[in-house]
């Protein structure tokens, strides 16, 4: 059986763990296998969901000592899950929790794991994981020798497809509590703030913005176009209340998006490394020459603040 | 308190990649290498607990002779001592954390610290892996960590906010940008570093639990289209390839 640890909020899955239990199916499929969705947690309304992605059974292990996040007690949990259900390979999104406590688990069970992968397939029985290294300058095939097998697939990549099962559901018992680091709180960084990483469309901006405040023609782009707002590193270390959780690259996220919008970027090495997997990339720069340029599906050579306001026209011209 | 401070060397951010002939390796031929930049919030985190909370810091790193450059960097920074665990690198990020473990146990550190992730392989795992293999808590990713008796508290990345965690020492803590800003060895910690030594241990021998099949460059994106016209001309432009051509709209 496949395994895939899914994460829910506001009681639905998330995204990039449909688009991992998607991917599990397709290679369940190819190889004759078992999927198992598993939810952990004090509250695991959403699971049902799972059968429509292609779950034939839904693991539960449910207890309040489990609603606070814990790296061990939830690697406990995910472990014991794996061992009980004799799964051979499990996934998880590479979200900040499937990239916490999926390491963990591989650990404990002695599992090869590839981290953040792009593409897999099974060979002889056992994953095989593509992945960018390098950032994103190189792409390692990645062999497992272990029996089981531990990866996290990186959001945006695997296509979305449902596909209905039987989707029993099953409970299994809970770790005792006593964990030894919980998450006591969380900050959130105003209303509506989305993670980049799961974004389709991003709208960036760099040190040609001049300022934070005109991060709003951004904002109101990336609203006509149903996206959100990035930047690169420059831009969020120039004190222009940026925060680090919009940085894109190396040093950033790593993001995906169907289509980026680079605006008064020039394109460096370590900004490539953050979105050269955008499917279309758009430069928007008034030096002919930027890095950026070379990386473009659409060159805009000009002055952001002329073509970015244009843009939003248009865009929400088309939008009606 | 004891504080092991892990390190990797690794490319340098500008590096050129290019595939060895055996095709799944890196050529190292013109590599510069440098200790991994996200190590290096690790370590100054360890040199401000040693100022402020009489820590006693150890530098290890995994790997083979030429790691003992940032090993020497580090005694040059104030690390008190550094060792070198050798080890032939396979790539696995699990044997790594198993020959740190080993190197580890019984040692009695208080905190370890580590990079979030190692630039080029960019696994984010050892930090994790180490933690469960010592039985430790673990917090990832971390931007503020406060100590207190047998106690911390960290603030750690997450997908739109930040969490704010506790958990017991000793702990495995893996460190983000955003937690300090490292500082620059001066030529006395220079000279004195020369002064030290660098232990060498031999690592025990695992297994690698993953193998790289292949590495290959991307395939490079098609030439892109520059588009004519003023501001608003682009701008129609441009819509019109996205949603008739590319199709994204
Ligand atoms: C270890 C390390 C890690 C790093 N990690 C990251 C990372 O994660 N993310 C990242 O982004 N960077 C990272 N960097 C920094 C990176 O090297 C670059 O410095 C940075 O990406 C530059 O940002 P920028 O393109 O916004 O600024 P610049 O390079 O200054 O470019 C600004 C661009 O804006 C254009 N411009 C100016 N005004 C206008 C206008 N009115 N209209 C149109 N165009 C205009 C200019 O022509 C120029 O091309 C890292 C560096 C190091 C050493």
């Amino acid at each position: 059986m496949i395994l895939v640890f899914c994460e829910t909020k506001d009681g639905k899955i998330r995204k990039p763990s449909l688009e991992a239990l998607c991917e599990a199916r397709r290679l369940a499929d190819g190889a004759g296998k078992g999927l198992g969705a598993l939810f952990v947690g004090a509250d695991t309304t959403g699971a049902g969901e799972a059968a429509q992605y292609g779950a034939d059974v839904i693991v539960k292990i449910e207890a309040p000592s489990l609603a606070a996040y814990s790296s061990d007690g939830y690697a406990t949990a995910i472990a014991d899950a794996v061992k009980a259900k004799g799964a051979t390979a499990l996934l998880a999104a590479a979200t900040s929790c499937g990239r916490d406590v999926a390491p963990r688990v591989a650990a404990r069970l002695g599992a090869g794991y590839a981290s953040d992968v792009t593409g897999l397939s099974m060979v002889e029985g056992r994953l095989q994981a593509v992945r960018p290294v390098y950032a994103g300058k190189a792409f390692a095939t990645t062999g497992f020798e272990t029996p089981v097998q531990v990866a996290t697939t990186r959001p945006n990549i695997f296509a979305l497809a449902p596909c209905p099962k039987a989707g029993a559901v099953e409970t299994l018992p809970a770790p005792a509590g006593g964990f030894l680091a919980v998450v006591k709180e969380i900050l959130t960084k105003g209303a509506g703030h989305v993670d980049i990483a799961e974004a389709d469309v991003i709208v960036a901006g760099g040190r040609g913005m001049k300022d934070g405040a005109n991060f709003g023609i951004l904002e109101e782009l990336a609203g006509a176009l149903g996206g959100v707002v990035g930047a690169s590193r420059a831009a969020v270390d120039a004190g222009w209340g940026l925060p680090h959780s919009m940085q894109i690259g190396q040093t950033g996220k790593v993001v995906s998006p169907t289509l980026y919008i680079a605006c008064g970027i020039s394109g460096a090495i370590q900004h490539v490394a953050g979105m050269s997997g955008s499917k279309v990339i758009v430069a928007i720069n008034k030096d002919p020459e930027a890095p950026i340029f070379k990386l473009a599906t659409y060159g805009i050579v000009g002055d952001l603040f002329e073509v970015v306001p244009e843009l939003t026209k248009a865009a929400k011209a088309l939008g009606k | 308190m004891k504080i092991l401070v892990a390190l990797k060397q690794v490319p340098d951010t500008e590096t050129k990649i290019r595939v060895a002939a055996d095709g799944k390796s890196l050529d190292a031929g013109d590599v510069k290498w440098i200790t991994s930049p996200y190590d290096e919030y690790a370590l100054e985190e360890a040199l401000r607990l040693k100022e402020s909370a009489a820590a006693e810091v150890t530098a290890v790193s995994v790997g083979g002779d030429k790691a003992k450059d940032i090993l020497r960097n580090a005694l040059a920074l104030g690390a008190d001592q550094a060792v070198l665990v050798k080890s032939a690198e396979t790539g696995d990020p699990l044997a790594v954390a198993r020959t740190l473990a080993a190197f580890a146990q019984d040692k009695g550190f208080d905190l370890i610290l580590l990079g979030n992730k190692g630039f080029g392989g960019d696994n984010a795992c050892v930090g994790p892996m180490l933690a469960e293999l010592l039985g430790l808590a673990q917090a990832n990713v971390v931007t503020k960590l406060e100590l207190s008796e047998g106690r911390f508290k960290a603030e750690r990345e997450g997908d739109a906010d930040s969490e704010v965690l506790e958990g017991s020492l000793p702990a495995v803590v893996t460190a983000q940008r955003g937690l300090n800003e490292p500082r620059y060895a001066n030529l006395k910690g220079i000279m004195a570093a020369k002064k030290k030594t660098i232990e060498e241990v031999e690592g025990a021998a695992v297994t690698p639990a993953v193998t790289t099949v292949t590495l290959a460059l991307p395939p490079s994106r098609p030439e892109g289209r520059k588009l004519e016209g003023d501001a608003a001309a682009q701008a129609a432009a441009l819509l019109g390839l996205l949603r008739d051509e590319a199709k994204v709209l």
